[in-house]
């Protein structure tokens, strides 16, 4: 198997999205967080405020850097390990993908370089507006993105013609191709997700300085406008998510399949399985737990009307079921989570208790993991799902890979990419650590100032105010 | 003129503004190591702290715009130069990471390990574009599938490696004008100093590159045999390069800046007049070269993208005057540096 140049492109391809994939749904929802905290700073000119939008941006500054570079691989890796793919969707893709090059990385470049630097340099309504650009920047990309995405899960506005020795897709017309039948659910979808994982990042953060009784008055009011912002999110993703899954009903109905384990089409109305595991061999769903004709009235919104299942389809164009089921069943069990969790919090906030129960708030700090998993288990579904074609029902993935580069290249650079992505892995998590252990700049001093470890602290971030906001500086500075 | 020549020209302009933005900063990764203190470490990387991101989006966007307008020879290019394109990659991720984390530590090894990644992923980096530009030059073994025939070691051939570590000298030479320009006293007097290094070092290999160029490539100066004019950028090229240490003499780092940019930009030029109507040359007959004709895209599609460059072009030429003119003059450490 590891021999197959093809398979070794869609690791590599699974690898280094999956790891892009950790940094631009955080910078999107901590973008909103930062508007939504220095907003409120322009508003009361409160310093609590400018000094809770400040921590917010240092942390979406360190991580903002790791999106641009491991970003960079991604678009070339189109050309790279793709080669055919790129030759095929190039007329059709690449208008996307330099639409997102002009509209949104230099909007978002520029306007972060005055974001992160620009504190002393710029009037806060300046700042502010650049705040508003990083941020919008940052939607515009996943914009632009997603629909080269959509298109190829839904291709539209398009026609395919002769090309040299091969084929090729041409565009019909822009707007057909720019919201192609996936675009809008899809990129909704996408951006919710992005949301609930930045609010629940910042749940996560401020509940452990709530747990250890550091910057509470900080980590208070941070936790309040995240809480609302994650319930919000969540309870949006309900309707979202719903939505776009009757839209892979209707444009993709093997992928639905798929996702819910449907191997043979039922007699009248199909069942929706709570849980199961797929057997691909006995093509079959094990120990399922089903709700009788609840998926055909999600569907179609009555209980009766079939659903197609697996064996409608021809053998070679049915996607695997293992991977997508489980991942999308993960995903919206975790996203039911995320609603329980954010209106459980809104009703103790109610009730005066929120930040009483240690239990939730430990429960809160691990929570942002879960909303990770949500955000990557999503795009394995939609991606594992459209197997075996890399542009749906047009070109197959196997049809897609680079002719002239071998598989011993590729294994060369998965290695590569594993070694480097490790290691920056590693740089990120003690970044974000010591970044999140040093705090926001509040006035607040450690409570538990008799202890060794109080004074060192209290020592560090002396040094940290007199030289700089991000970072201790050197001994011999000092 | 027509759309395939447009997209070609634009490619030219991304490419230019690249070479000029992006090769300041990667001259200055280059020139890193021969800092003394490490105030001055971080003088170097805080020069270009607000804007090296803004300048690899030029990088970013001419790539994007290559796989629209002309999807043959992004694909054969990408897929061809697989190994060169992974060590760039890793080299661009190495830098972008040193610069954001070199200073988040006060222990000496972390700065030191940082340092040196700097240094070597910008240096590594010219290195590989020279060595692209040579390639291009020289043409590569592609056949009529439009694939890529030749491996790696293909690629490291003298003359490609040659335009490499000329690529490297005038980023360091463009890095160091861009250096003095940020800097102050006594670490400016000793930029001075590399600055003539660096252009003796560059002035030597430019005229190398320009004899065997026109010695063993013939084909390079095909176009100027059919246009003669095109020669006058080659007198104002010499003309730009002769300008600049005049300029450094009489202390005017910022017009010493400016030619040296119109020297990267007429050399930009020079390669595309050589390559034109091409965008890939192969070696193995110039029936199967990947031209701005039989490698682009549909007609709509290269209109679709022309409407969209001229509304996005205004705006990203804003930002990017909008950004340098806010962290203009010279370089301080503050809170929010590196």
């Amino acid at each position: 198997m590891f021999a197959d140049a093809t398979m070794l492109a869609r690791i590599q391809f699974g690898l280094t999205i999956a790891f892009h994939y950790l940094f631009p749904p955080l910078t999107i929802g901590l973008g909103v967080v930062m508007v939504m905290t220095e907003g409120a700073y322009i508003v009361t000119r409160d310093k609590l405020w400018e000094i809770t939008a400040k921590y917010w941006t240092r942390l979406f500054a360190a991580t903002f850097a790791m999106g641009v570079a491991t970003g960079i691989v991604m678009e070339f890796q189109f050309g790279t390990n793709w080669s055919t793919y790129s030759r095929f969707v190039g007329d059709v893709f690449g208008s996307a993908l330099a639409a997102e090059g002009v509209f949104a990385f230099f909007l978002e470049s520029g306007f972060l370089a005055v974001l992160v630097f620009g504190w002393d340099r710029v009037s806060p309504a300046v700042h502010f507006l650049s705040t508003l650009m990083v941020s919008l920047g940052s939607m515009f990309s996943a914009v632009w993105i997603v629909v080269a995405n959509s298109w190829q899960q839904t291709p539209a506005g398009y026609h395919v013609v002769r090309d040299g020795n091969g084929w090729r897709a041409e565009i019909t017309d822009f707007w057909a191709m720019v919201f192609n039948p996936s675009s809008v659910p899809r990129l909704t979808h996408t951006l919710i997700g992005c949301f609930i994982l930045g609010a629940f990042f910042v749940m996560s953060i401020t509940a452990w300085y709530l747990l250890k009784k550091r910057h509470e008055e900080f980590a208070r009011r941070s936790f309040k406008v995240a809480l609302v912002f994650g319930a919000v999110a969540s309870l949006a993703q309900l309707f979202v998510g719903h939505d776009h899954a009757k839209q892979v009903a209707a444009t993709q109905p093997a992928k639905l399949a798929a996702y819910e384990g449907l191997y043979k089409t039922p007699e009248g109305g199909a069942p929706l399985s709570l849980i199961g595991w797929p057997n691909e061999k006995a093509q079959r769903l094990d120990y399922a737990v089903e709700i009788p004709g609840m998926l055909s009235f999600l569907v179609h919104g009555d209980t009766k009307t079939p659903v197609p299942g697996l064996d409608q389809f021809k053998p070679e164009d049915r996607p695997p079921v293992v991977v997508p089921f489980l991942a999308y069943h993960a995903m919206i069990a975790l996203g039911m989570g995320f609603i329980g969790l954010s209106l459980l919090g809104l009703f103790l906030w109610w009730r005066g208790t929120l930040f009483q129960h240690r239990w939730l708030l430990w429960v809160y700090v691990f929570a942002v993991l879960g909303a990770y998993a949500a955000n990557q288990l999503g795009w394995i579904a939609a991606e594992v799902g459209r197997q075996p074609w890399s542009v749906y029902g047009l070109l197959r993935t196997a049809d897609s890979v680079s002719k002239s580069v071998k598989a011993g290249e590729i294994l060369a650079s998965i290695i590569m990419f594993t070694i480097v992505y490790a290691l920056l892995f590693a740089v990120w998590i003690y970044v974000m650590n010591s970044k999140i252990q040093h705090g926001p700049d509040t006035d607040e001093t450690h409570p538990d100032k008799t202890s060794l470890d109080g004074l060192m602290e209290a020592a560090g971030s002396l040094g940290g105010h007199r030289h700089s906001m991000t970072e201790v500086s050197d001994g011999k500075d000092s | 003129m027509d759309l395939n020549l447009f997209w070609y020209l634009m490619i030219g302009v991304l490419l230019t503004g690249y070479a000029i933005l992006d090769g300041f900063d990667l001259g200055v990764g280059t020139l890193h190591l021969f800092t003394r203190t490490d105030e001055e470490r971080r003088l170097s990387m805080n020069s270009i702290g607000p804007v090296w991101d803004g300048n690899e989006v030029w990088l970013v966007t001419a790539g994007g715009a290559l796989f629209a307008a002309f999807p043959h020879a992004y694909a054969t290019a990408f897929s061809g130069f697989y190994l060169a394109f992974m060590l760039l990659l890793c080299a661009l991720i190495f830098r972008a990471v040193a610069l954001e984390f070199r200073s988040k530590r006060p222990s000496k090894g972390w700065r030191q390990s940082w340092d040196v990644a700097f240094f070597a992923s910008s240096t590594l980096s010219a290195l590989l574009f020279g060595v692209a530009v040579g390639n291009m030059i020289q043409g590569i073994p592609i056949g009529a599938d439009k694939e890529y025939a030749g491996g790696f070691w293909n690629l490291l051939t003298p003359y490609p490696l040659l335009v490499g570590v000329f690529n490297v000298s005038m980023f360091a030479m463009h890095g160091s004008i861009y250096l003095y320009l940020k800097t102050e006293g006594e670490l400016q007097e000793r930029v001075r100093q590399w600055f003539y290094k660096a252009f003796a070092i560059f002035v030597v290999l430019y005229v190398v590159v320009s004899c065997v160029t026109v010695w063993r490539l013939p084909s390079a100066t095909v176009n100027f045999r059919e246009f003669p004019w095109l020669t006058g950028v080659v007198v104002l090229n010499v003309l730009a390069v002769a300008n600049i240490p005049r300029a450094i003499y009489l202390g005017l780092p910022g017009r010493a800046l400016v030619t040296s940019s119109l020297t990267i930009a007429a050399l930009v030029l020079l390669f595309g007049v050589a390559l034109f109507p091409n965008l890939i040359v192969s070696s193995m007959g110039p029936e199967y070269n990947l031209t701005a004709y039989n490698a682009a895209s549909s007609q709509r599609t290269l209109w679709i993208m022309r409407n969209i460059a001229f509304i996005g072009l205004p705006f990203v030429l804003t930002y990017t005057v909008a950004i340098y003119w806010i962290f203009r003059g010279k370089v301080k450490l503050t809170p929010t540096s590196y």
